[in-house]
């Protein structure tokens, strides 16, 4: 147990990419946690995706030891965090375990839109700011600029800034001294019940499930019976420890302390985060204020290429979701696609992201439909139902109206790609809150319908701004809209997976965007095929592929019919992923590019 | 039993070439040396083992194809000629066909084949235009090929050549101009094959690169619908889907495969359809050229596999293979053979859809494929076998 004043418990904010888990590495360094050999590049960023990504996705921790100019050592208790908007939830909750936070700003590149967002979810947590401006070894850095920059945008004191670079190690001694001294010590009394707040949880292979607790007062200790106060069930403590990266057991940690413990849970969701732990023989009165949970915003379905992969794919999702249970998944199936799942994320990026995994941890091609929000529609009978899936769209006779989520955004764009981005916003029927100009970049702040977000909005943006323009978003409100559903019609049959929401004034644009589109996907075939987009069996657009001109094998085998007979084995496979359309049949291929139309 | 049934055709597969062309994926292979004498004996041998099998037939033709028959020494065939006319009872007006490539050393050779009872001859020509050869890999020029042309004239009461057509950089026009130059020099037979880039060739990875520029489905069209004309207008009408020939004129060891007839096949990666115990049976040999020869000396054939072919296997093979014939499948000829009628084989809307949209022909009890449904055939087989 260390003493309350030798500790330090804090988090580092930034926008992706400014150099947070660089920093990390450094501190862990610099702190001795790990040998020049052990430490490869990022270590925080285990996940393989988040390395090749850069992108940190579950939050870590890490104790350091640090030896201060004062003579004392420290303990200081690291909580990585994402840097992206999908995960500002995972981004609060570490923040609830912190009483401080290094603020990280690229020196040359300045606050952007999530060193913003992050910054204000810190300030909101009480947190106590210390900024820093890295990458000052690039001729490009500018931390004067940036320095008032952080003081005229976010409004907090940056005259002590840190200068730095996590890439030569410059002013690495500086962060860990403004860490101790700048800083507050976490309170807490050690005498009085046990309340810890669980922050995190996650399915270790060789552990099971771990949990990632900061200790507010009390002491967790090795064979303890805890309590979880809002399930109210017990368990023995099997281990406790700290990460220094490496897993050590200390057998127990106390107030201000920030560790795991295993104790013999079953799974991830009998492990609510936010929830508070205590004793089951002596319990505090009172939980801990905890954090809302997250809900997922954004919905799509996700299928087998293979359809004969399907439990594969529970099981993988299930595998997914011990790790990470923000994401939800129910079964359904699609005429078009097969069997499949629809899922719920937390954002964009996190079902990008999962949907990655899948593939790459699970080694499943997975086809994805188009990104969906969820729409709260009344029907005419009064009663109000949510809508996850265009699928499920109610007959329009019955639809009294429906409303649709609308998200605030902050976009900060150098000045010369302010006209186009501010012209996007506009044809995604966004209205302007707020414009203004922050040394040499504007910051427009706009509430916009999600689902026009969901559409292609964030490549839009990087396109249209090189990619210089930043973006975070929260959500706002749901508001009435005038919203219809297209459906797309393959010689007549309508394919379930291609239905979309729309509202009324895009509905044909973006119909006949999807109809040109799969005109150059669906191959061409013995017969014509009518490709078609409308709204309530009304057409609003059409397009048509022609039939075929020539297909057949004129080379001679000799009498190596066995080869021929290959080629139609090869159709039989390839039909397998045909869908048959009255005398059509399209290949599953042709929907899964049709529905990545966003990519372009 | 029909009288066709027992009928035989033997195939004889000769794996060397000189040098392997970047577009082939046959068996075919290039040797410092060969020992001539080994491979004769091995071939007659597998060529007596399978004999044996199936006793009392009538032997309608031979086909030395390759790889490169033409440069197997004229004795090798002059004895394999008269050892299957030993083991069969061969038909008066048996066909010996020999692939050919029109080399000016192989055109040096033709008059031995002749003598050693080559009665037709196929030429692989490929092209008739300089460049066009050598981007093909092809060892001959033009200059060449016409001098075996004319050398083949000279010896052969009937020969045909192949070309290779929708070759890169190839448009319509000049398929028809060279197309017409080559009637010119045909007699009763000419073949015309649309380039198939086969994987793991040098085509197919120069593709891959980007590096082969073939003309689209639009000129692929033009160029078959090209074919069928010229050849037609100059009495050469097609009867199978690349084959063409005067009436009379059809190879008639090729149309044992379409009409998927008996036939054996000995040597190196060599097939047969044969019945043996009254069951028509898929057989192949060994296809390394060095097993299979070590395997006939050793053990009297290189069989790699000799099974049973039935069932929907049998109906797609037979299918597959008679709707490319002009004249289609016979449905007595294909109950013969399959025991199944069309009616019992073949779904009837599916029929009916594509006979309404033309790709199929009305005739009872005949299975056709229409102009239109030839030139599209792997997706009319496609329907009719997967619904
Ligand atoms: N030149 C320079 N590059 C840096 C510095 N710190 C980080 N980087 C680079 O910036 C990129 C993003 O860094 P990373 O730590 O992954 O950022 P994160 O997204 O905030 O975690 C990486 O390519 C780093 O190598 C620095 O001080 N100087
Ligand atoms: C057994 S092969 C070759 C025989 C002989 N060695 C020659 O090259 O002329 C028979 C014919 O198939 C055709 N052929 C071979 N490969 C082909 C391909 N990839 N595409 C189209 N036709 C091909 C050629 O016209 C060739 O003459
Ligand atoms: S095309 Fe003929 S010569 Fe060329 S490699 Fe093939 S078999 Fe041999
Ligand atoms: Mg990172």
């Amino acid at each position: 147990m260390t003493d309350l004043s030798h500790i330090r418990n804090f988090s580092i904010v930034a926008h992706i990419d400014h150099g947070k888990s660089t920093l990390a590495d450094r501190l862990i360094q610099q702190c001795g946690g790990l040998t020049e050999r052990e430490m490869s590049e990022q270590v925080l960023d285990n996940m393989e995706l988040e390395r090749e990504r850069g992108i940190t996705i579950k939050a870590q921790t890490v104790r350091l030891e640090y030896k201060a100019k004062d003579g004392k050592t420290y303990h200081l208790n690291l909580m990585d965090t994402p840097g992206h908007v999908d995960f500002s939830y995972e981004v609060s909750r570490s923040l609830a375990a912190c009483e401080g936070a290094l603020l990280v700003v690229d020196a040359s590149q300045g606050v952007e839109a999530q060193t913003l967002a992050n910054a204000y979810l810190a300030i909101d947590a009480d947190l106590e700011l210390v900024p820093v401006l890295n990458k000052v070894d690039l001729p490009a850095a500018e931390p004067e600029r940036i320095r008032q920059q952080i003081e005229d945008v976010i409004g907090i004191d940056a005259s002590e800034a840190v200068l730095m670079s996590a890439k030569t190690g410059l002013g690495i001694p500086e962060v860990l001294e403004a860490l101790v001294t700048r800083l507050p010590h976490p309170e807490g009394d050690a005498d009085a019940e046990l309340q810890a707040l669980l922050v995190d949880s996650w399915y270790d292979p060789y552990l099971g499930v771990v949990a990632l607790v900061r200790v507010k007062h009390g002491v967790l200790k090795k064979g303890q019976k805890i309590r979880m106060m809002s399930t109210g069930h017990a368990y023995p403590v099997d281990r406790v420890g700290v990460f220094t990266p490496a897993r050590t057991e200390t057998g127990v940690l106390g107030p201000g302390e920030i560790g795991f413990i295993t104790a013999s849970i079953k799974t991830v969701s009998d492990c609510n985060v936010g929830d508070t732990i205590t004793d089951d023989r002596q319990p505090a009165a009172e939980p801990l204020p905890g954090f809302k949970p997250s809900v997922p915003v954004v919905f799509s379905s996700l299928y087998p290429a293979d359809t004969s992969e399907y439990e594969d794919l529970r099981a993988a999702l299930e595998r997914l979701h011990l790790n990470d249970a923000s994401f939800e998944f129910e079964a359904e199936s699609s005429a078009a696609l097969g069997m499949g799942f629809r899922c719920g994320f937390l954002g964009l990026l996190h079902m990008e992201i999962i949907q990655q995994r899948l593939e790459r941890e699970f080694d499943l091609e997975i086809i994805a439909t188009a990104p969906s929000v969820v729409y709260h529609i009344t029907l005419t009978d009064g009663s109000e139902i949510e809508l996850h899936n265009p699928t499920d769209y109610p007959e329009v006779t019955r639809i009294a109206e429906i409303e649709e989520p609308w998200i605030k955004a902050s976009i900060m764009v150098p000045d010369e790609y302010l006209g186009s981005v501010l012209q996007l916003c506009t044809e995604r029927r966004g209205e302007q809150i707020d414009l203004t100009y922050v040394g040499g970049r504007a910051m427009a702040v706009y509430r916009l319908p999600l689902n026009e977000v969901v559409f292609d909005f964030y490549d839009r943006l990087k396109s249209i701004s090189r990619g210089y323009a930043s973006f975070d978003y929260e959500l706002d409100e749901y508001r009435i809209g005038n919203l219809v559903k297209v459906d797309i019609m393959v010689n007549g049959d309508v394919v379930d997976a291609l239905a979309m929401i729309v509202h009324r004034d895009q509905a044909e644009a973006r119909g006949r965007h999807l109809c040109e589109r799969l005109k150059d996907l669906v191959p061409r075939q013995l017969f014509k095929v009518a490709l078609q987009a409308a709204i309530g069996g009304k057409v609003i657009a059409r397009e048509t592929v022609g039939a075929m001109r020539k297909d057949v094998t004129s080379k001679c085998y000799g009498g190596d019919i066995t080869r021929k007979r290959k080629l139609l084995e090869k159709q039989k496979a390839g039909k397998k992923k045909m869908r048959q359309y009255g005398n059509v049949e399209i290949p599953q291929s042709a929907f899964i590019q049709a529905l990545r139309m966003g990519d372009e | 039993m029909a009288d066709s049934q027992q009928d035989i055709a033997l195939y004889v597969h000769w794996p060397f070439c000189l040098s392997l062309c970047p577009y082939c994926d046959f068996n075919s292979h290039v040797r410092d040396t060969i020992d001539q004498g080994a491979w004769r004996e091995a071939l007659l041998r597998e060529l007596a083992h399978y004999a044996a099998q199936i006793p009392n037939r009538r032997l309608t033709s031979i086909f030395f194809g390759g790889g490169t028959p033409s440069l197997m020494p004229p004795e090798t065939a002059a004895a394999i000629i008269k050892h299957a006319k030993s083991l069969f009872a061969a038909d008066p007006d048996i066909e010996i066909t020999l692939e050919a490539n029109p080399t000016s050393a192989e055109t040096l050779v033709l008059e031995a084949f002749a003598k050693a009872g080559i009665n037709r001859l196929s030429l692989g020509i490929q092209a008739l235009d300089d460049a066009a050869l050598s981007a093909l890999g092809r060892t001959h020029s033009k200059a060449e090929a016409q001098a075996c042309i004319t050398a083949a004239h000279a010896l052969f009461e009937r020969f045909s050549f192949d070309l290779i057509y929708a070759r890169p950089g190839q448009t319509p026009e000049a398929w028809k101009a060279e197309l017409t130059d080559a009637v010119a020099m045909s007699r009763g037979h000419l073949s015309a094959y649309q380039l198939t880039i086969e994987p793991g060739t040098p085509f197919f990875l120069a593709q891959a690169r980007g590096a082969l520029e073939l003309p689209d489905e639009e000129n692929g069209a033009q160029m078959f619908e090209i074919t069928q004309q010229v050849l037609e207008d100059a009495g050469l009408p097609a009867y199978e889907i690349s084959n063409h020939a005067a009436p009379g004129g059809e190879s008639r060891h090729n149309l044992t495969y379409w009409r998927h007839d008996d036939y054996l096949g000995i040597g190196p990666g060599a097939h047969g359809r044969l019945q043996l115990d009254g069951t028509v049976h898929e057989t192949r040999q060994h296809r390394a050229p060095e097993i299979w020869l070590d395997r006939c000396l050793s053990h009297g054939h290189a069989t790699q596999r000799s099974t049973p072919l039935t069932g929907d296997l049998l109906v797609e093979e037979v299918t597959m293979m008679g709707l490319r014939l002009i004249a289609g499948i016979d449905g007595q000829a294909f109950k013969n053979r399959t025991g199944l009628s069309l009616g019992q084989a073949f779904d009837p809307n599916t029929i009916a859809q594509l006979t309404e949209a033309g790709f199929l022909e009305t005739r009872p009890d005949h299975l056709v494929a229409t102009a239109a449904g030839r030139q599209r055939l792997n997706a009319v087989i496609g329907q009719l076998l997967n619904s």
